[in-house]
């Protein structure tokens, strides 16, 4: 245990620092979200049935955008070598670092949510609904990204990589995050029914993730 | 303790680059694997340390601890440092002790022991190439482990950096570990030599 709570500390320690890249998302989803109102132009009406998936399409690219150093910076230093050879299972040090990197990139996010929520019209229960989605969702994203992370690792330049590969993975969460938000905002559906599916998502990608992010690091090895 | 392989093959990127390789070690043994460039000393080490697959044969720690594989027994020092810039000297070190865990020593007497001792809290970014090869002797010295690869060990170390590592690999073999060591330069040290192959 000790371990994991080291690389998770590590993780998020340089994450904060200079360079680390934790500000960058958050940065990069203000300014997507801010410039959507200058380009939609001002009716408010039609910003607030666009807003929820104007916070979650910020949100998902901005995740994406700090994903690919999630292995790399350990891939060039050497970190990822020690790492495999720990006595550490890999697949729980794969789990650590994806958790450590949705408490530094991830949650920032979520804690942008009600600020940029007001610049889309939206009142305070549609911004608690697209928070409470962006925490039970963004944990998905982070998981599922994890498995283009890692099988990206060992190509230079691997973003746009990372993109194709994950993009479509990210698909359902956006669908069923979008749809929960609505929900809660216009109706009809119950806010219940498209929030379980989302919760169940992030549940099978915080399984499957770890594993698939594992079973590739080794594969890639050389 | 006893490391030993056994008619190891190693293919990279569908190249052969060495076959039918036996070697051994035994407790207290220095084991030097020297050969020209692209002879395949890293690939070995790395092989070793479980980081490349063998095309064949196999590897085994005889006499360590059966719970655990050989790598999870080994210290593996290659040409990257697996230092963090954004972190200070201390906490590089510190994650390396947590994070491997097993049976540790004190990290402060560490650092002093490879003449890093006024140094813990600058951040790894500020250290000059010798220093940065200091402080990963000091992760061999902190995290108690019986194997060493070590990857041209001495590289960018001074001479004073070379005694003092030779004698950080002599307490290791007083201590029945194993060194194994790809290397260029003589060790300073009573080493069996393994001589690889002209590479192609």
């Amino acid at each position: 245990m000790t371990s994991l709570a080291a690389l998770i500390r590590r993780d998020i320690k340089i994450a904060l620092r200079v360079g680390g890249g934790a500000l960058i998302g958050v940065l990069f989803f203000l300014t997507v979200t801010v410039l959507m109102p200058f380009a939609i132009g001002p009716d408010l009406a039609l910003l607030t049935r666009l807003g929820p998936a104007i916070l979650w399409l910020g949100a998902l690219l901005a995740s994406l955008l700090t994903l690919d150093r999630l292995f790399t910076a350990d891939h060039e230093d050497g970190s990822l070598d020690l790492i495999l050879m720990g006595r550490t299972p890999l697949e729980l040090a794969c789990a650590a670092k994806a958790l450590a990197h949705w408490i530094a990139a991830g949650v920032p996010l979520i804690a942008a949510t009600p600020v940029l929520g007001l610049l889309l019209n939206l009142d305070a229960e549609a911004t608690s609904a697209v928070a409470l989605t962006l925490l039970v969702g963004t944990p998905a994203l982070t998981f599922t990204g994890m498995i283009g992370a890692a099988l990206a690792v060992t190509l230079h330049r691997g973003g746009l990589l990372l993109a194709v590969l994950v993009l479509p993975l990210s698909i359902p969460v956006l669908i069923f995050g979008v749809a929960a938000s609505q929900a809660a905002i216009t109706g009809p559906m119950s806010f219940g029914t498209p929030f379980s599916i989302l919760c169940a998502l992030s549940l099978v990608s915080l399984v499957v993730g770890p594993f698939a992010a594992a079973a590739s690091l080794r594969h890639g090895l050389d | 303790m006893r490391l030993s392989g056994r008619q190891i093959d190693c293919t990279r990127g569908g190249r052969s680059v060495f076959s039918g390789l036996d070697f051994e070690a035994s407790s207290g043994e220095v084991l030097a694997v020297v050969g020209p460039n692209g002879s395949g000393k890293t690939s070995l080490l790395r092989l070793i340390a479980g980081l490349l697959v063998p095309a064949g044969g196999s590897v085994d720690l005889e006499g360590g601890d059966v719970e655990l594989t050989p790598p999870e027994q080994s210290h593996y020092l290659g040409h990257r440092d697996a230092l963090k810039p954004a972190l200070t000297v201390h906490e590089n070190l510190a994650f390396w002790r947590d994070f491997l865990g097993g049976a540790v020593g004190d990290l402060g007497q560490c650092l002093t022991a490879v003449g890093l001792g006024h140094a813990t809290h600058l951040p790894a970014a500020y250290l000059s190439a010798g220093q940065r090869r200091r402080l990963s002797i000091a992760r061999l010295l902190v995290v108690r482990r019986p194997v060493w690869l070590l990857d041209e060990p001495t590289s960018a170390l001074d001479a004073a950096g070379q005694d003092l590592f030779t004698g950080v690999m002599r307490d290791h073999l007083s201590s029945g570990g194993i060194i194994i060591a790809a290397t260029h330069t003589p060790l300073g040290i009573d080493a069996r030599e393994l001589r690889m192959g002209g590479g192609k």
